[in-house]
């Protein structure tokens, strides 16, 4: 098999060299740390006033983790280190609640950022003459902008398509021969099923690779999609606060993920006591972004749940590889690609007069797509007997949360009194899509 | 003017039925009803024995209802009432949201539950009675 590196040097260095590198990077990424408000503060209690006071790698320990709750706390410029003349982009994501978090990137985070990418798409053996059709969402999201960069830079053409309207998008296919997609699974996995009703079958599109994400999914939908499409599945992972997509992907040998260490500092955690687990073992991914000085962000919890492989791969490269995604440690939902708390549910619903307190989350599958369903109750004193009030009350709930959430919910109204109540922890959440 | 129970039941197996099983505890008597089907949901529409009394009793269970001013008009039952009734309406710009209506044995009296638009901002109840329509009162609703 042909082997494909976009920087050899570093893709297949030896552990030594990636750890000096490492060792290097954090130094200068606590020194820009230290222009931020958050570890201003934090820092100096663990005893770190300076890059010098991180001697080795394992002075990493004494840096405090920080959650995605810090961000939502400090939003929206506790992470900043520069002023944001230097800044020239942002993105956000949605937070557990209406708050959102946002990541600076400056001129420099982003050609590093973009190098990451670059490498991973290299990785997959795509190259100069692929078609790449990016169906990630742009905009606030890190998924559709930063792949777009990195395809660019590569030097593949890009069709920034985005997502949503299925014809279009195999038209697209049609017309300038698209051999890569970027896409999560369910979507790819749909479009499959809507290509006879646009007159088209697998053997007109000239598709040879997708990179799958921003969802997690099993071994058996990656397989599912190779033999629908005759095409190769890489899975890629990414957060948008690590920069989106490209912090991890697989190679050709689609072994498990390729985890780009001189980028970012990987340990895995018990997620209930903050230890590290040993290799092989599940836990919690914790990642150091080494690249974006604008805005510093270390020992992040991701709230994924994989294991580290440290066996090696045939492809060469000596960067650790890391388990697909195999749950989370929090109750984050993932539909359609997009993250979406309970929480900022349950916040949207109870600001509704129009609505009782007792509610349900229910997650399932329509085809290949994720589909969510808010069941709440009909508060009984606020009715006024008309069915037009019901009609524009579910509109409204639909509305509200996907201003919120940027899905449609199904809104499904009760009667009062007829969803289930819970003693003790109530069960608000029902996913009822196949476990990993 | 009359007024009708209207009760929000969602569409599945059993919610009529709770609302019959009240209405039967507390004694009150079912002259008419209707359903509205929204789908998913319906609105149960009901003329009662006592309307104040039902409307308590199914609030006290948690019930979403309301009760809400209709126009009960007697249509005698025969060939072209009810197109002479709603001409009326029609000519008069007056909308219906909803409508039903039944005929009591043995003396042939129709009657027509009408919901109107606004209605309080309409001029409805001389608009029928102009057009040669009793409008029955809730009493003699009740009492048919």
């Amino acid at each position: 098999m042909e082997i494909r590196y976009w920087n050899k040097e570093i893709e297949t260095a030896d552990r030594k060299t990636i750890q000096a590198v490492q060792l290097q990077k954090l130094k200068a990424m606590v020194a820009s740390a230290l222009h931020t408000p958050f570890y201003k503060r934090k820092l100096p209690t663990v005893g770190i006033n300076s890059p010098d006071d991180i001697k080795s790698l394992d002075d990493l320990k004494k840096i405090p983790l920080a959650s995605k709750e810090d961000l939502r706390q400090n939003y929206p410029k506790g992470f900043l280190a520069v002023d944001t003349s230097e800044v020239v982009r942002i993105h956000t994501s949605s937070g557990t609640t209406g708050i959102p978090t946002v990541i600076y990137l400056s001129a420099a985070d982003l050609d590093a950022a973009t190098d990451i990418m670059a490498r991973s798409i290299v990785a997959t053996g795509a190259t100069r003459g692929d078609v790449l059709q990016n169906m990630m969402s742009y905009g606030l999201f890190t998924g559709g902008l930063c792949m777009h960069y990195g395809a660019e830079r590569v030097g593949l053409m890009v069709i920034p398509a985005a997502g949503g309207n299925t014809k279009r998008q195999i038209q697209l296919m049609k017309d300038f021969g698209t051999t890569v997609l970027h896409i999560t699974p369910s979507y790819l996995l749909h479009i499959h099923s809507t290509l006879a009703e646009f007159g088209t079958s697998v053997k007109d599109l000239s598709l040879k690779k997708a990179f799958i994400g921003a969802e997690p999914h099993s071994e058996n939908t990656r397989k599912k999609i190779e033999e629908l499409y005759g095409i190769d599945a890489y899975n890629s992972y990414g957060l948008s606060e690590m920069n989106g997509p490209g912090v991890a992907f697989e190679c050709v040998y689609k072994n498990d993920l390729h985890l780009w260490e001189d980028a970012y500092i990987l340990e895995i955690i018990d997620p209930q006591t903050g230890d590290p687990v040993p290799d092989g073992q599940e836990g919690e991914v914790v990642l150091t972004n080494l690249i974006r000085h604008a805005m510093p962000l270390m020992r992040y919890r991701t709230r994924d749940r994989a294991f580290v492989h440290t066996s090696p791969c045939p492809c060469g490269r000596t960067h650790r590889r890391i388990s697909r995604i195999l749950g989370r440690t929090d109750d984050m939902l993932i539909i359609n690609g997009v993250n979406v708390f309970p929480s900022q549910i349950e916040e949207v619903i109870m600001k509704i007069p129009e609505v009782g307190t007792n509610y349900q989350i229910y997650v399932e599958k329509q085809g290949s797509l994720d589909k969510l369903i808010v069941k709440v109750e009909l508060y009984s004193k606020m009715f006024l007997g008309e069915a037009k009030q019901i009609d524009k009350l579910k509109a409204k709930i639909s509305d509200e949360l996907r201003a919120s959430i940027t899905i449609k919910p199904v809104i499904e109204l009760h009667e009062p009194g007829v969803l289930p109540v819970f003693e003790g922890k109530a069960v608000r959440v029902v996913d009822k899509r196949e476990k990993l | 003017m009359a007024k009708q129970l209207h009760i929000f039941v969602e569409n599945s197996p059993g919610r009529l039925k709770a609302i019959t099983e009240n209405l039967q505890k507390i004694g009150a008597n079912i002259r008419a009803f209707a359903i509205q089907d929204r789908g998913d949901f319906g609105l149960m529409k009901l003329i009662v024995s006592d309307p104040e009394q039902a409307y308590l009793a199914l609030a006290d269970k948690g019930c979403a209802c309301a009760l809400k001013d209709v126009l009960a008009i007697s249509v005698p039952d025969s060939c072209g009432n009810l197109h002479k009734l709603l001409s009326a309406l029609a000519d008069n710009k007056i909308n219906i949201i909803d409508a039903h209506g039944f005929v009591l044995q043995p003396n042939n009296k129709g009657v027509c539950i009408l919901e109107i638009e606004n209605i309080t901002q309409t001029n409805a109840e001389n608009v029928v009675k102009n057009a040669g329509f009793e409008i029955l009162d809730d009493q003699q609703l009740y009492n048919l």
